[in-house]
């Protein structure tokens, strides 16, 4: 059992970012919130709709039209250009959200684009732009539908400090502007307070602590020290 | 006692672990073909991977066609002089492609060709998380990319098959009337004679089943993809094997069918 009696409630436009060693569970609890997996017991409500309860995948996508998504890598599609790959959710998920017009799906991704600072690269494909920009396109795609709740999974890992750094200013300028309800997913400690209202730390497969990042660095839990300075030495065995 | 109950346990557990990789594969396909039949239809996918898998794979289908009827020819005629019988040619080399190659060669040709492409495409896409965002966009993988795949094949091998047996036939004609002197009047009197409508339907039936098997075998292997490039290169090799083999077997079994029910 990966993870067992977790229980988090997140606060409507707040960004809790969920932390912990590697193998802990915390991609599954994404996928799990995403309704890719299914979990033997308990529910996840997002904005009162109870996603575990949704048995076909039409009524999972309803809840999913809430959720936005920045995947690890930013899981563009290879085929598509960038001003494609931002459209996508736009045209192509049927019966979701508001049918637009050919020209109202190119004035939102125009204006998405410009937002972003990705107007110059609407042309490219993936293969032909670099990873902090690939991770750019992929928050314009996640944006485009204006979710209520947007997930970010390891938004920095493998990236340079400098590229990390412009991921999570990114995170933030786009907070401040489109007001989503936020949880990344992340072990970059301690760069990942600086867009974290609240800290949960996983570990063994329950939280064992959950406070603001202040709350977290004065934590006693030695679980938690260890991590924090990552230290070999401790309760927490490297996997 | 524990073992007593454990032993038990752990036979029903494996039990139902086959049962269930075994049907996996089944609900697979039964959820394709419901997305086939019930909209959103998206036609341009379809048109798409029939660029892909039937216009990308008519060169190379075209080449087989050619040199298996020229090669079909030869053997005909070397064997069929034995007894007097060259005349027969021709409709040696339309049976054999019409009734038994032609369906097959193709399949076998789509299969590692454009087989073994969509299940690297669709293994990429699920290692690096393309699938998991379709999905986290409620846009369902299942109509967005296998249907497609699928019906494309279903469209395309029937037609490639076509052309594989007429350019065939062709092939076997310049070898048999240019290079080793049969009568042309007899060479297409003789196919005419011999060729059914049951022996066109037969090829055709074959090339349909095989091209359901081409685009079932791909599609789910890509999409249950392992992890890494050792997941993607088993997931395309098992691919390419398992589809070639199940064309080979169930061709023996469609053969005995067809035959015994409808050959006069």
């Amino acid at each position: 059992m990966v993870l067992n009696r977790v229980n988090l409630e997140i606060e409507l436009g707040k960004t809790v970012a969920i932390v912990g060693p590697s193998g802990v569970g915390k991609s599954v609890l994404l996928k799990l919130i995403m309704g890719i997996l299914i979990p033997d017991e308990g529910e996840i409500l997002i904005g009162g709709k109870n996603i575990t309860e949704a048995r076909s995948e039409a009524a999972k996508n309803e809840i999913r039209g809430l959720l936005g998504v920045l995947f690890q890598s930013a899981a563009l599609f290879d085929s598509l250009t960038v001003y494609e790959n931002v459209a996508f959710p736009l045209t192509e998920r049927a019966g979701i959200g508001r049918r637009r017009s050919a020209k109202e799906v190119h004035q939102e991704v125009t204006k998405m684009l410009e937002s972003l600072s990705l107007t110059e690269y609407a042309t490219n494909y993936p293969e032909e732009i670099s990873i902090g920009i690939r991770k750019r396109v992929g928050m314009a795609r996640s944006l485009i539908t204006e979710p209520k709740v947007l997930l970010f999974d390891e938004p920095n890992t493998g990236l340079d400090p400098l590229v990390g750094q412009e991921v999570y200013d990114l995170i933030r300028l786009c907070r401040e502007r489109f007001g989503y309800t936020g949880v990344v997913i992340s072990h970059e400690l301690p760069e990942v307070f600086q867009v974290s209202d609240r800290v949960a730390m996983l570990l063994n497969g329950s939280f064992i602590a959950d406070g603001t990042p202040e709350e977290l660095l004065k934590s006693s839990n030695s679980a938690v020290q260890q991590f924090l300075n990552g230290r070999i030495d401790g309760p927490i065995k490297i996997q | 006692m524990n073992n007593v109950i454990a032993l038990p346990e752990r036979v029903g557990r494996t039990v139902l672990d086959t049962i269930e990789d075994w049907g996996r594969p089944w609900i697979f396909l039964l959820k394709v073909m419901v997305a086939m039949v019930t909209p959103p239809f998206r036609l341009r996918l379809v048109l798409q991977q029939i660029l892909q898998i039937g216009v990308n794979s008519s060169l190379v289908i075209l080449l087989i066609g050619i040199f298996t009827g020229a090669v079909l020819a030869v053997q005909g005629e070397y064997t069929l002089a034995k007894f007097g019988a060259t005349a027969y040619t021709g409709s040696a080399v339309a049976l054999s492609l019409i009734r038994e190659l032609g369906p097959v060669l193709t399949a076998l040709m789509v299969i590692g060709r454009a087989g073994s492409a969509i299940t690297a495409e669709l293994g990429i896409m699920r290692i690096t998380e393309q699938i998991d965002a379709l999905r986290s966009m409620a846009v369902d993988p299942v109509r967005y990319l296998m249907v497609p795949r699928m019906l494309a094949g279903l469209i395309a091998v029937p037609i490639l098959t076509g052309m594989c047996i007429l350019i065939g036939i062709l092939g076997g004609y310049i070898v048999g009337v240019g290079l080793l002197n049969l009568s042309a009047g007899t060479f297409w009197s003789q196919i005419q004679s011999a060729i059914t409508p049951t022996d066109i339907y037969s090829g055709f039936i074959k090339s349909f089943v095989f091209a359901l098997i081409f685009g079932w075998v791909a599609c789910y292997k890509g999409y249950t993809c392992g992890f890494g490039a050792v997941g993607v290169n088993k997931a395309t090799t098992q691919s390419v094997v398992t589809a070639s083999v199940a064309v080979l077997v169930i061709d023996y079994f469609l053969t005995s069918v067809l035959t015994r029910w409808f050959m006069p």
